[in-house]
């Protein structure tokens, strides 16, 4: 009996609970994922083991490469616009003391609300019937006079908007905590030699929230592939996959066709992509980056 | 505090700029608030001003067409129950770790960093055969123990890192006063930690009420969905009637509100503390 209450035993029973459900939920299905991408597994019925056919299959598979494709502009539009209109918001928020609060609270509210919420004010607003255009036409400006969501040329770009409008106040929120820990003598030494906010913002604040702006990057690019919640609801990945990624292809391979082989395949990609994506910053932390 | 001193005239331009920015990022929630309080006779003519005539008749007509009762009942149960399961299995993983270091330990929190950055594309599937030979699926407690295991990392490692800070001289006195382990946990640890167990039973509870994925692929039976999946649902068959969706957005969104409001410094440091640490 003694044996079962030793200290460190102890210890281990009070991390043994979050251990199993996560291995439950998470570690176990994934293992499994891994081995069913393997298989040309159709839900039901036999399960035979092909090799990697369904990843030779993938890079044939022109609506995936079509995804893959979109989740590339997906990560370069997330890594561009909401980073650099977070990064100068921020910084003019570091200047003002009155209406700060007002301010990082307003840019802060649409991450706090959730993806159905946010997807049916846009919808809204870019339907031809209510929305924006409807007050445009009125000062003769045809603008809008089909929603962009329904349009093939602009459909991706429109949900992309839509999850950066949500998005980008958390990074103007991180930016600010990274700004606030910067010596504010090198601001006022740059003061003292007549700079510029621009040269102030480029030679003192950019520099040292490097930390910060690079964790941001890791982020951005690790989370720009599982995209799917605004997908799913403004287009569903339409039309005629003018807005598929890969997650919501994978959903539709998993789920309304059931080719549990090859969705697993497509998840176990996507896993592989987030392994290198960490592996990548996790080297370049040890070769002396400060990131 | 003020970091980059600007002068005077640079500051109207900051203003300007900051307001073009908040303008972008709340007037499309004004135009909802403003929606749920007109009447729907008005979209025609008025579709993204202030209300004529401002009606409340839309919340009551939502929440009995939308069977919002119900449903309301079904998302508090999710997020109580996620809460509980959740924040009591990662306040004591996170007192473990912060307090007690078991040998090997250090492979757990490894271990819980990579579970926190597998897409869930990769075991979603799986997940939900295994829930369907389970019987969990159709069943709030199958949507809970997922909900829990997708937070108990985030939630472990915060409470960790809150826990770590607490004075060791605290536990050496209440073992020298003949406390065990667990009642380190329960009478010192605990009623040191609430501002932590806040932070994050508010970071997870909004996660709960706003998941939109799990619940999609999990619940499927109409009588057991959350507001989440059904508001998606509801947008769709109320697409003529958007005085009567934009009221059940309203709904959604009000609890987050309120307790934004009363909270807004814990959820921001709550939701972005993996940022801050860098």
């Amino acid at each position: 009996m003694k044996i079962f209450l030793n200290k460190s035993l102890i210890a281990w029973y009070f991390i043994l609970p979050v251990l199993f459900i996560h291995l439950f939920v998470i570690a176990i299905p994934s293992i499994s994922s891994l081995a069913l991408s393997l298989t040309d597994f159709r839900g039901m019925g036999k399960l035979n083991y092909i090799g990697f056919e369904n990843f030779i299959e993938l890079f044939d598979d022109r609506y995936f490469i079509k995804a893959v494709y979109h989740n590339v502009i997906w990560t370069i539009a997330f890594l561009t616009i909401p980073v650099f209109v977070a990064l100068v918001c921020a910084y003019l928020l570091t200047g003002i003391k009155r209406g700060q609060l007002f301010f990082r609270l307003a840019f802060f509210f649409p991450y706090m609300l959730a993806s159905v919420v946010n997807c049916q004010i846009w919808k809204y607003l870019f339907s031809p019937i209510y929305g924006i255009g409807t007050v445009l036409s009125g000062f003769g400006l045809d603008l809008f006079t089909t929603s962009p969501f329904t349009t093939k040329e602009y459909s991706l770009f429109a949900v992309a908007f839509v999850d950066g409008w949500h998005f980008w106040g958390f990074l103007v929120v991180i930016y600010l905590t990274g700004m606030y820990q910067v010596d504010s003598s090198l601001y006022e030494a740059a003061d003292i030699e007549g700079a510029s906010k621009y040269q102030k913002f480029r030679y003192i604040t950019l520099p040292m929230i490097r930390p910060v702006l690079v964790f941001t990057i890791m982020i951005i690019t690790i989370w720009s592939i599982p995209v799917f919640d605004y997908v799913f609801i403004l287009t569903k990945g339409g039309p005629a996959y003018s807005s598929e990624v890969i997650g919501t292809y994978m959903y539709s391979q998993a789920f309304e066709r059931f080719n549990v082989g090859y969705s697993s395949a497509i998840g176990t990609m996507m896993f592989f992509y987030v392994l290198i994506i960490v592996g990548l910053f996790g080297i370049l932390r040890r070769l002396g980056w400060e990131v | 505090m003020e970091v980059a001193s600007f002068r005077k005239k640079e500051l109207i331009s900051n203003y300007v700029i900051l307001g073009i920015f908040a303008i972008v990022s709340l007037a499309p929630i004004l135009v909802l608030i403003f929606n749920a309080f007109k009447p729907a006779v008005e979209f025609g003519t008025n579709p993204i001003g202030l209300p004529n005539n401002i009606t409340f008749q839309n919340f009551p007509d939502a929440w009995i067409q939308g069977e919002y009762s119900k449903i309301f009942f079904n998302s508090f149960k999710l997020v109580l129950g996620t809460l509980i399961l959740c924040i009591s299995v990662s306040s004591l993983a996170g007192f473990s770790l912060a307090k007690l270091n078991p040998k090997g330990s250090n492979l757990v929190a490894i271990y819980l960093l990579v579970g926190i950055s597998i897409p869930a594309q990769m075991f979603l599937l799986p997940l939900f055969l295994l829930w369907k030979n389970l019987g969990l699926l159709n069943t709030h407690i199958g949507l809970i123990i997922i909900y829990s295991a997708l937070n108990a990392p985030f939630a472990t490692f915060l409470i960790r890192s809150y826990m770590i800070r607490l004075p060791d001289e605290l536990f050496d006195a209440a073992k020298i006063d003949g406390a065990n382990i667990l009642q380190q946990f329960f009478r010192v640890a605990i009623p040191l930690s609430w501002p932590v167990l806040l932070t994050s039973a508010l970071v997870v509870g909004l996660a709960v009420w706003n998941e939109f994925l799990f619940a999609l692929t999990f619940v499927q039976d109409e009588e057991l969905k959350p507001i989440s999946t059904i508001l998606f649902a509801f947008s769709w068959r109320f697409i003529n009637n958007q005085a009567l969706v934009s009221a059940a957005s309203i709904m959604m969104v009000a609890p987050v509100v309120i307790l934004f409001l009363l909270f807004q410094k814990k959820f921001i440091s709550g939701l972005t503390s993996g940022g801050v640490k860098g």
